[in-house]
């Protein structure tokens, strides 16, 4: 287990290494962040002063060699737009963003598994048809659409939720939380299914596979015939044989509901992380872009390493010091 | 909380007739969020306007960019390169403490050396020696006689010399923007205290009761959320989440204009929407035969040419089509009203056959062939105008290509490409006056590139007359209103009239939307302000 875990973490440092010259070079090729900042009126020789003070004078080795060097230290550089440290702007945003893909993974979980379950058990009949069909919509329609739809309907003509925003919140753990709070909650609500839909089509899909070749595997047949009641059978022999693959993915897909949650929280203007990453990209803030794409690694790194583990727990099959990943 | 600030609105309709007795709160949706509450560390827009409610600045722009008394009262020149501001008296800080002359040198000083922001206020502090004379009365001396003083006081605010920060190593006199955007040193006399900024939600401000100027304050507590998204904006303000809301995109107009729920308050820009031309080569690189081989000349060069492309723009189509009617065809520099703009200057018509016959005297009877360039997500419909007017040239006989791209990349190509230089012949660019008169864009966009002078940092199409410069220089120097305002017309007249330096296309509408009950005084300077939000 232990060398495992180093393993693994040898490798993390290597992708990142990987991964930071492939996006600094890749934001360094693209435009002119002093032409997106400076004001119209500048002349030439403040545009110069900001260059310099940017330190994009330089040439492109001297200023990666720069970055990996504060960046070893722990200081992922300044944000060009604010002028204060990229990590800590991601930081500040990060709970935001949490919050809202937990509250997704769980609509997704809580909602997907039963459904994909009973699809699973009754193919054939129409309710499960239905809920197959209602997730072929929930892949193909595009979030962006969805979400304007969402707003549209229960916000502007219903008038039940709020359309923008985060709404009241209070500090869990000196951590700011909004689904403690009754407004806030209701600001979570829109944001959280539209981020959801994606997942749950998917969990929805995933438990129905699962169901439909787990039950007809002989520990099935054997603790019918032993005479375990239906609930037991699906709650504890089923359930957890199905959720192998659902957690292998849902925990890769974690990482992706909060690196890229970025359209559902330009329409519903929530605050977190993927806002920052299209701010930044749109002001070409290289710093925020290079730290978030990293933390963005990291993250993906930790997750897959987590799953890995979960799985050894799930399925006492599985040796971690066998899986060569 | 929905119900308390329709009270609140209803509120708004009673404290029009009698005194404020009730709270009168508002919301308003904006597009932009700032990227700083530190005055000096980000000269744009959303900054501005947005700390301008907290800090006030000598010298103030109305709705129309006309300047009234800030923090100063009155002001003269007392001499060639003297000019005289006296304080307004009794002005007291958000923490209560007296606004004298030493805040505002502090605070010229600290904007005047500031380091490591995004763009400064050099460009209006350079040049200029506060001298403290009294407690309420300061002289501003310059070198040369310097008739733009009082303009460019609309940009610099004053903050409290007692302001405290917790920059240890006492860069920007100890005061690091971090300290403003928390409200350590956000401490300005202006009509609204800063309460608090949630980072991507919203800003909140809360009115000033000791407020002595003479902005407005129609609003007790005032909430700008940041919506970015233009659907989720306009549907955030439907569902009633903002009473308010900035950049109205023209595709919804029509359809918010029949909605009784809404009002609409429209107002022409200071921002011109133009063509600048490639007029510094001697071989354009997007410009061709028809076949597509280079020419061995650059027509963009000859007036005549750029005067004929002008002619071949149907400003008024675009304006109605293109631009859903919320635009002003543009026929110099700055709309009708403005300090400097020429009276002689009308839009170029549309007139194809005119245009045909210039082409001809100028050596290209049968056209020639170009790419035009411009980004897609700066101006309103940019990529959309810029295609209008590529068909426009090539049913006229010029075939012409666009590429509209982000403006992210655009900028960097449009005015330093590979070598340094300005990439392409033909860009669509706009510009907007921060100064509220014709010698910013005279000054930007058509003086010749000179680096050492600071003139024609914009001038993408390095267009140059020598004229044109003289007249400009002179108008630069002189402070009597009445010649200035002359020249920098005539400058206009020879820049647009003669030379076509630019194409103008027209001046930008922006278009606030608010509730029923509420309406917007436009600001042509673009900026989204709370006190210019007034019961209907």
């Amino acid at each position: 287990m232990t060398v495992f875990v180093i393993r693994r973490l040898l490798q993390a440092a290597l992708v990142m290494i990987i991964m930071s010259l492939l996006v600094f070079g890749g934001v360094f090729l693209v435009g002119d962040p002093v032409e997106m900042l400076v004001a119209d009126d500048a002349d030439q020789a403040e545009r110069q002063a900001i260059i310099k003070s940017m330190g994009l004078d330089l040439p492109f080795y001297m200023q990666y060699l720069r970055f990996i060097g504060n960046a070893l230290q722990g200081d992922m550089g300044n944000s060009f737009v604010f002028q204060e440290p990229a990590m800590e702007l991601i930081l500040e945003r990060m709970p935001a963003t949490f919050e809202l893909a937990i509250a997704a993974l769980l609509i997704a979980v809580v909602i997907g598994i039963p459904l994909g379950i009973y699809a699973g058990l009754k193919a054939d009949s129409w309710m499960s048809k239905t809920i197959m069909t209602a997730s072929i919509l929930g892949f193909s329609v595009p979030t962006f659409w969805v979400g304007i739809m969402m707003i549209l309907f229960f916000a502007v003509i219903l008038g039940w939720l709020p359309s923008t925003g985060r709404g009241d919140t209070v500090e869990l753990f000196g951590i700011p939380v909004s689904f403690l709070t009754l407004d806030g909650l209701q600001h979570l609500i829109l944001p959280a299914v539209n981020l959801a839909l994606f997942k749950l089509s998917m969990v929805i899909r995933l438990a129905r596979a699962g169901t439909r070749e787990v039950v007809h595997q002989d520990y099935i047949k054997f603790a019918r015939a032993k005479g375990l009641s239906t609930g037991r059978i699906i709650g504890v022999h089923l359930f957890k044989n199905i959720m192998i693959p659902v957690v292998t993915v849902l925990g890769l897909e974690f990482g992706g509901l909060i690196a890229f949650s970025v359209v559902t929280e330009t329409v519903f203007a929530w605050p977190g992380m993927g806002k920052l990453l299209i701010d930044s990209i749109g002001f070409l803030d290289r710093p925020v872009i290079v730290a978030y794409l990293l933390f963005v690694v990291g993250l993906f790194v930790f997750i897959n390493l987590v799953v890995d583990v979960l799985y050894s727990v799930l399925d006492p099959r599985v040796r971690l010091q066998e899986v060569k990943s | 909380m929905k119900a308390l600030r329709r009270l609140g609105l209803a509120a708004v309709a009673v404290s029009a007739m009698t005194t404020n007795v009730l709270a009168a709160d508002i919301v308003i949706g904006i597009r932009s969020e700032p990227s700083s509450m530190d005055p000096y560390f980000h000269n744009l827009t959303p900054n501005n306007s947005m700390i301008g409610h907290v800090f006030e600045r000598l010298v103030e722009f109305d709705s129309n960019q006309a300047i009234f008394g800030g923090a100063a009262e009155s002001w003269k020149p007392v001499n060639d390169t003297t000019w005289e501001f006296k304080l307004r008296e009794g002005i007291k800080f958000h923490d209560g403490s007296d606004l004298t002359v030493d805040d505002v040198i502090f605070s010229f000083e600290r904007a005047d050396n500031y380091e490591g922001g995004n763009s400064s206020f050099r460009t209006y502090t350079k040049g200029k020696k506060l001298v403290k004379v009294d407690d309420l009365t300061l002289h501003i001396v310059t070198e040369e006689p310097y008739p733009l003083m009082a303009n460019d006081l609309t940009t610099v605010m004053i903050m409290s010399s007692e302001a405290k920060g917790t920059d240890s190593s006492g860069k920007n006199k100890g005061i690091s923007a971090k300290d403003f955007n928390d409200g350590t040193a956000t401490i300005g006399s202006g009509p609204y205290k800063f309460v608090e900024w949630k980072k991507g939600e919203e800003i909140v401000l809360e009115k000033y009761d000791g407020y002595t100027g003479k902005v407005a304050q129609p609003w007790d507590k005032v909430t700008f959320k940041f919506i970015k998204s233009e659907p989720a904006r306009v549907a955030a303000l439907l569902a009633g989440d903002v009473d308010a809301i900035d950049n109205v995109p023209t595709v919804d107009i029509e359809r918010l204009k029949k909605d009784p729920r809404v009002t609409l308050s429209s107002g022409i820009s200071n921002r011109v929407i133009y063509l600048h031309l490639d007029q510094f080569r001697d071989v354009s690189p997007f410009v061709t035969d028809k076949a597509g081989n280079p020419l061995t000349s650059n027509p963009l060069k000859d007036a005549r040419v750029r005067k004929a492309l002008s002619m071949m723009i149907n400003r008024e189509a675009i304006v109605e089509r293109v631009m859903e009617g919320v635009a002003i065809p543009a026929g110099q520099l700055l709309p009708k009203g403005f300090f400097g703009v020429s009276p002689n200057l009308k839009p170029d018509p549309y007139d194809p056959a005119a245009a045909k016959k210039l082409l001809a005297e100028a050596g290209y009877p049968d056209g020639f062939a170009l790419t035009a360039h411009g980004p897609n997500d700066r101006y309103i419909n940019d990529a959309k105008i810029l295609e209008a007017i590529g068909q426009l040239f090539t049913s006229n006989g010029i075939p012409t290509k666009v590429e509209t791209m982000t403006k992210n990349v655009f900028f960097k190509r449009a005015s330093s490409g590979a070598d340094g230089q300005p990439e392409f012949s033909l860009v669509l660019v706009g510009w907007g006056s921060g100064t509220g008169e014709a010698s910013s864009p005279l000054k930007s966009l058509l003086a010749t590139h000179d680096k050492e002078k600071g003139m024609g940092a914009s001038n993408r199409g390095r267009h140059s007359n020598p004229k044109m410069d003289a007249l400009l220089n002179q108008a630069l120097a002189t402070v009597d209103d009445a010649k200035r305002e002359k020249l920098l017309a005539e400058a206009t007249d020879v820049g647009i009239g003669e030379d076509m330096g630019i194409i103008p296309l027209h001046y930008q509408v922006n278009t606030w939307a608010t509730k029923k009950g509420i309406k917007y005084i436009p600001r042509t300077d673009e900026r989204t302000t709370a006190f210019d939000f007034v019961p209907e």
